[in-house]
């Protein structure tokens, strides 16, 4: 039995987020929405977390960042990409200090759309990289 | 019970009832915060998947240390329930702190580090207490044994209740309560020491600190019992109705500063414990 599937732990980077989609990020763990549910911790420490979930797109600064957090976390592992920004660059694709989205600097498994992704999309994407993270174990294995 | 199937209920029941404790204390905090909460068996998938989880090890040193910490935390309960004595057994129970205290000093990382040091001020609050409590069972009982203080005709809890009320305080600091959670957190996100001790462990180094975790709980609920030796049932009633005075304590108030720990811990037990054994013996109430 895989107990993966029962307790994805977060860990949330914010790149070069607006803040829409944290605030909508941080309101999936308030009472009208509570992943702690589903056993969602959002752990703030690397070497804990299952989930890596990125908003707001990649910049010159935060390259490293983003890839030094992704290599702290213990396989087997999940980046969910949260909001335009994390997926593509959004609106701020064309900007000179901008890379684009979280997948030119380190691999993604699950995108969630909007602006700014409603937690019902986040919610969704944490249960679709949880399916992600049980066939990445099996592989392992 | 013969005290060899005591011994071998509290090893492998010890961490379930530890686990369903946590599980149990992580619905009513959710509740309390307006919340559903996760499933009673929640701390159990946690560990069952840190142990499925890759390690990355920052140094090789960190895990056997924190293996020393799950075996002598046992190893104290082992000791308290099989008939060893008492005050030993805290000895044993301070000796498993330190382990933690080892791993966590171990790794590079500041945050693990000043976990450990913090951790170190814990100890240096809570463990003169728990040898204070036991001399004092020891005492009134004049027994030091388990089974001793259990069988004896003294009632612990009526003799004793300045050194229970300080029992109650110090456990806030042994369960990792706020606002005496200064070194570590279990489940919430105090971000400032992202998680204190265990930052550096991953996988199941951390399901270690866990699972030691739960047998310390079970041996403080075992403390309790010793408290009211009459009545077992009355004992549990006892842990469970101050486990959910912790759990209100630790969702109603802020993480305090470690100097504030240290003075208040000992000067609640000195006043409370202290004062109890000079009304008994010098006083002679």
């Amino acid at each position: 039995m895989s107990y993966l599937r029962r307790s994805p732990w977060i860990l949330h980077y914010d790149g070069s987020s607006c803040n829409g989609c944290d605030i909508e990020v941080l309101a999936c763990l308030t009472p009208l929405y509570d992943v702690e549910r589903f056993g969602v911790v959002n752990t703030g420490n690397p070497k804990h977390a299952d989930i890596l979930l990125v908003t707001g797109s990649v910049n010159e600064r935060n390259i490293e960042i983003i890839q030094n957090l992704h290599r702290q976390m213990p396989d087997p592992k999940v980046v969910v990409a949260v909001g335009a920004c994390a997926v593509s660059g959004g609106i701020f694709a064309r900007a000179y200090n901008v890379q684009g989205g979280i997948d030119q600097v380190i691999p993604v498994d699950v995108y969630a759309p909007g602006c700014a992704a409603r937690p019902e999309t986040i919610i969704d994407a944490v249960i679709a990289g949880i399916g992600v993270l049980e066939r990445k174990r099996k592989v392992s294995a | 019970m013969t005290p060899a199937l005591l011994v071998l209920v509290f090893v492998v029941l010890g961490p379930v009832l530890g686990g369903l404790l946590a599980g149990a204390d992580r619905i009513v905090s959710a509740r309390m915060q307006g919340r559903v909460g996760p499933p009673l068996l929640q701390p159990f998938y946690d560990v069952g998947k840190l142990f499925q989880k890759r390690v990355r090890r920052v140094n090789p040193v960190a895990e056997p240390l924190l293996i020393g910490h799950v075996v002598f935390m046992a190893l104290a309960g082992v000791l308290v329930i099989g008939g060893g004595d008492l005050i030993f057994a805290m000895f044993v129970l301070a000796l498993a702190a330190l382990f933690l205290v080892l791993a966590a000093g171990s790794a590079d990382s500041p945050y693990s580090n000043v976990g450990a040091e913090r951790e170190l001020v814990v100890l240096l609050a809570s463990e003169p207490f728990f040898i204070l409590m036991m001399a004092a069972i020891c005492k009134v009982t004049g027994e030091s044994t388990f089974s001793g203080v259990m069988d004896s005709p003294v009632r612990v809890a009526v003799e004793l209740p300045g050194a229970l009320l300080a029992f109650l305080f110090v456990i806030t600091i042994k369960l990792r309560k706020s606002p005496f959670d200064i070194s570590t957190t279990h489940h919430h996100p105090h971000q400032e020491l992202v998680r204190g001790l265990t930052s550096d462990l991953s996988g199941r180094q951390l399901g270690w600190v866990e699972l030691a975790h739960w047998y310390e709980c079970a041996l403080l609920a075992v403390f309790v019992v010793l408290f009211f030796n009459w009545s077992a049932p009355l004992g549990i009633l006892a842990f469970v109705v101050a486990y959910g005075l912790e759990v209100l304590v630790d969702n109603s108030t802020s993480r305090a500063k470690w100097q504030l720990v240290l003075r208040s811990a000992w000067a609640v037990t000195l006043v409370l414990a202290g004062g109890n054994l000079l009304a008994l013996y010098v006083v002679g109430v």
